[in-house]
């Protein structure tokens, strides 16, 4: 599982004219100062502490049962559209803007699809694409009216939210459909397992699992080459294993747990495809480095010859995309549309992003941090409702974790700015 | 004749790092017009931030004293109390609200019932419109006047708090000749009601035409203050006090060799952002390779808008006029054009216009081209680091190491992230606003070093500076500006800080 990926992994550098002495010198170099590395990344590594530590009260309080294969892979099941809108979302929200509409997007996209499918009876794959284009035309909508005409998007969302609420309510007459085909719905609850057999657990599973591990630390491995080409400091060489041991563990750990379940979700696939090309873009990209700079300061931008219309056009047509991929998996998941499918899930996202340690003046945010925020709501939620704990306090408490998180944040940027 | 309304003893204000003020003394007679001169950044505006109590008694040393009693103001509310009323250069008004309601904000005209007597403020602010001479309908939004109206609306507000001094911190600078003129009038009315004011003011023959006294601030000191009614004093009388004498000799020794003209700018024309007047009038000069060529011009002169709206056209409306760049025309529309053209422009507010505050050197440094940097769309973050070092090193920039929090960092390093950004877009040609603005003597001197390896290397640059010595210090050539319009150019060793004063004051009509 990609969760567990540091911020700065950087896999794929370029190691053009690596040689045996850089690997040798891999081995030797580098700064261990583990206290510099953890008050450097205190910002980052805050929020791993407390997932850890949330994930460990739960199986305290639930006795276990919160770390059950099954319980696992319900997790992922329940929460992976939420986790898909996260990573739109905090990019939009480093941009320095919000998206209030992608609740209403998801309903629409879903809608169309069960139009097509279920009552015109078009194959599974149109219903997808119908769904995407519709998600991707909704997103430059938004991005014309944020880009182009310069309204904020706090308004053009809220606007948004709203009309494609009311166009779902249109294309659905107002009822509910389903059921969709098979194949459509193996997108949310299909599973692919016993390909290659296993005795009480899923073989497979754990071979994806282990070749996750393999390329994490073989692009680690190349990032770490080529910063020593590069002269760069680099953690020493026990930490390094250290660190790639301790992500390995709790990767195969996971995989495991799926083994002993159902197998491996398709839509963990997907999800781990989105983190890992999402991740990469925000952080490598001259795309995505625009997208911090904007969000930095945009005056700065501006007069660094960064095309911000442009840029600002984008970023919501992807989130646009994000919502349908979240529409389908959820028109999936719940096996046909709703008029009030996807009702409150734009703040779901928000409070990934936001927990995860994006920055409410923008600029500040990671698709990895988007993540385990949104985990740490999910296993939060999951948790509670494990210990039949009642909605209306487990609101409360989500309330409250968000008011926390940020005000964590501020107070960490506080003592940040005041330290010189 | 020694009936002082206000005396100002001995005061020092220090910022961390810089003595702003240091001894300043100044003495108003009551019912007098009395001016205030200086350079950009000579202390004049924290002079009066001292009086009307931004900065709180404890925060400077020395005393005020007022109608012949020490005073301590914690706070403008404080000053006000006492009847100063200092008027900002940028007007405190709220575009949205009425005449009337401006006039009273924070001061409410409230009837026994503890509600606003709406009837009453409006008749209020009638009266005071009409004291100050301004015919419009206390209901009318702000917003929808001119600004020489509102500066009569902020006039009209001061009245009501019942003021005894009144300061004027550049009062005419945003106004055209005919509003100038009214306030100018307004102003001596004031004076015959036996209402102090101090007008701090870069138009000279303002200050000569209304001034009963005038005191001079050079570098935080008192340097004289001049009875207005003597003959002798004129305004190159003025000017002699305001550059002094002692040009400084801080600045690197350079040989100039200029070669060819790299940057041509004619007719350039651009209109204010959001007011219906021109910034820069017609402006034409030219920049060579190996050059640096300075622009001189006051406060508010069309400095910035000249050289940001060559730069992609960053600033204003209906901008006219062509770009040479090596002798051939080109179109800067966007930022992204003009940096394709070779043109870089390093503003004059780094932290606003500048840099990301919350990003580190690395960066800021390849922020204006990172596409330099980076195959397909993805960046070489290893590359971009080798790039930052590079010019860590070559710059000195003090800081542990590249990925040091740009924001973190004294204001002489993050100018030397600032240049290095625009150093990493290879320009043929560098504008450089206020380059050492806000930066210790020795960041200056090494700022200075780097623009003469530049030019060593074939650069053409343009600086755009408030310190005449500074301009005098570094330049080949040095361009007048005043009002939008060139009114001169001057090589540097015919230059003087006097003729170069005399040109950025010259009036509108003179300049055609």
């Amino acid at each position: 599982m990609t969760r567990t990926v540091p911020p700065k992994a950087d896999p794929g550098a370029d190691t053009a004219g690596t040689g045996e002495a850089a690997t040798a010198a891999a081995l030797h170099s580098g700064t261990s100062d583990i206290r510099a590395l953890i008050s450097r990344n205190l910002r980052t590594s805050g929020i791993y502490v407390a997932f850890v530590a949330i994930i460990a009260l739960f199986a305290i309080l639930t006795g276990g049962t919160s770390l059950s294969p099954g319980n696992i892979t319900n997790i992922v099941l329940q929460y992976s559209y939420i986790l898909v809108l996260a990573i739109g979302m905090v990019i939009v929200i480093i941009a320095g803007h919000i998206d209030l509409s992608v609740g209403s997007v998801v309903a629409l996209t879903g809608a169309v699809s069960a139009v097509l499918v279920i009552r015109n009876g078009a194959p599974w794959w149109v219903g997808m694409l119908a769904a995407i284009a519709v998600g991707l035309v909704v997103g430059a909508w938004h991005g014309f009216w944020v880009a182009y005409i310069g309204i904020p998007a706090f308004i053009v969302t809220l606007a948004g939210m709203l009309l494609f609420r009311g166009l779902t309510l249109q294309v659905l007459d107002n009822i509910s459909l389903s059921p969709f085909p098979p194949q459509y719905q193996k997108v949310a609850s299909g599973f692919l397992n016993g390909l290659i057999g296993g005795q009480g657990y899923d073989a497979f599973t754990l071979l994806i699992g282990g070749i996750a591990v393999a390329g994490y630390a073989f692009s680690q491995f190349r990032t770490r080459v080529a910063r020593i080409t590069y002269k760069q400091p680099v953690e020493s060489f026990p930490l390094f294993v250290a660190r790639i041991v301790a992500v390995g563990l709790v990767v195969m750990y996971f995989a495991w747990q799926l083994a002993h379940a159902r197998g491996l979700p398709i839509v963990l696939i997907i999800l781990a495809v989105l983190i890992i090309a999402y991740g990469v873009i925000t952080s490598r990209s001259v795309f995505g480095r625009q997208v911090y700079a904007i969000g930095g300061n945009l005056a700065a931008a501006t007069l660094s010859g960064v095309k911000v219309k442009v840029v600002n056009f984008w970023i919501f047509v992807n989130m646009g995309f994000l919502a349908a991929v979240a529409g389908i998996i959820y028109s999936s998941r719940s096996n046909g549309a709703q008029p009030a499918a996807g009702n409150m899930f734009e703040l779901d996202a928000i409070a990934a992003a936001f927990i995860g340690g994006a920055a409410v003046t923008g600029g500040v945010g990671t698709v990895v941090g988007a993540m385990v925020g949104g985990l740490i709501m999910a296993v939060m939620s999951n948790g509670m409702q494990l210990m039949g704990v009642d909605q209306s306090i487990q609101s409360v408490i989500k309330g409250l974790v968000l008011l926390l998180a940020v005000a964590f944040d501020v107070y960490n940027k506080r003592r940040a700015g005041s330290s010189r | 004749m020694d009936d002082y309304i206000l005396e100002m003893r001995s005061i020092t204000k220090t910022f961390p790092g810089v003595k702003a003020l240091s001894e300043v003394s100044l003495a108003v007679h009551r019912g007098e017009v009395h001016a205030i001169c200086g350079e950009n950044g000579a202390g004049k505006s924290t002079l009066m931030k001292v009086l009307s109590g931004v900065y709180p008694a404890g925060s400077y040393e020395g005393e005020i004293l007022y109608g012949g009693q020490v005073c301590k103001f914690s706070g403008i509310r404080d000053s006000e109390h006492a009847g100063i009323v200092i008027i900002h250069q940028e007007l405190a008004l709220v575009p949205y609200l009425s005449i009337a309601e401006n006039i009273f904000l924070g001061n409410e005209r409230r009837g026994r019932n503890g509600l606003i007597d709406w009837n009453k403020a409006n008749a209020d602010a009638a009266e005071l419109l009409e004291s100050v001479g301004l015919h419009e309908n206390p209901v009318t939004p702000v917003g929808q006047l001119g600004v020489g109206k509102q500066q009569l609306v902020e006039i009209a507000k001061a009245l009501s708090k019942d003021v005894k001094l009144l300061i004027l911190d550049e009062p005419t600078a945003a106004l055209n000749d005919t509003d100038s003129e009214h306030l100018l009038g307004l102003i001596r009315q004031l004076r015959d009601r036996g209402i102090t004011s101090i007008i701090i003011s870069h138009k000279l023959n303002e200050i000569i035409a209304i001034a009963d006294q005038t005191t001079i601030i050079r570098d935080g000191q008192t340097v004289e203050t001049l009875d207005m009614a003597d003959p002798a004093v004129d305004t190159d009388r003025i000017i002699r006090g305001m550059v002094g004498r002692d040009l400084e000799s801080y600045y690197p020794e350079r040989e100039s060799h200029p070669g060819e003209e790299v940057l041509r700018v004619e007719d350039w024309t651009v209109k204010h952002a959001t007011q219906d007047r021109l910034v820069v009038d017609h402006a034409s000069f030219d920049v060579r390779a190996g050059e640096v060529v300075g622009i001189a011009g006051l406060m508010g002169a069309g400095r910035t808008e000249l050289a940001m709206s060559i730069f992609g056209r960053s600033y204003g409306r209906d901008v006219s006029g062509r770009i040479f760049i090596h002798g051939r025309e080109v179109k800067a529309r966007s930022v992204a054009e003009a940096i394709d053209h070779g043109i870089a422009y390093a503003t004059e507010d780094r932290k606003k216009y500048g840099l990301n505050l919350i990003e580190d050197i690395r960066r800021n440094v390849s922020a204006a081209a990172l596409s330099k940097l980076a195959r397909r769309g993805w960046v070489n973050s290893n590359e971009e680091t080798k790039v930052a070092e590079e010019s860590r090193r070559s710059m000195n920039i003090k800081a542990p190491s590249v990925s040091s929090i740009v924001g973190k960092l004294s204001g002489g390093n993050q100018q030397k992230v600032v240049l290095s950004k625009w150093l990493f877009t290879d320009p043929d040609v560098l504008i450089l606003d206020e380059p050492t603005r806000g930066i210790d003597v020795g960041a200056k001197y090494e700022i200075y070093t780097i623009i003469n390896r530049l030019v060593a290397a074939g650069k053409a640059v343009v600086v755009i500076s408030s310190e005449l010595p500074e301009l005098l210090g570094i330049c080949d050539r040095i361009y007048t500006l005043s009002a939008g319009r060139i009114t001169g150019q001057q090589p540097v060793r015919e230059a003087t800080q006097e003729s170069l004063m005399a040109l950025m004051t010259k009036e509108r009509e003179l300049a055609a």
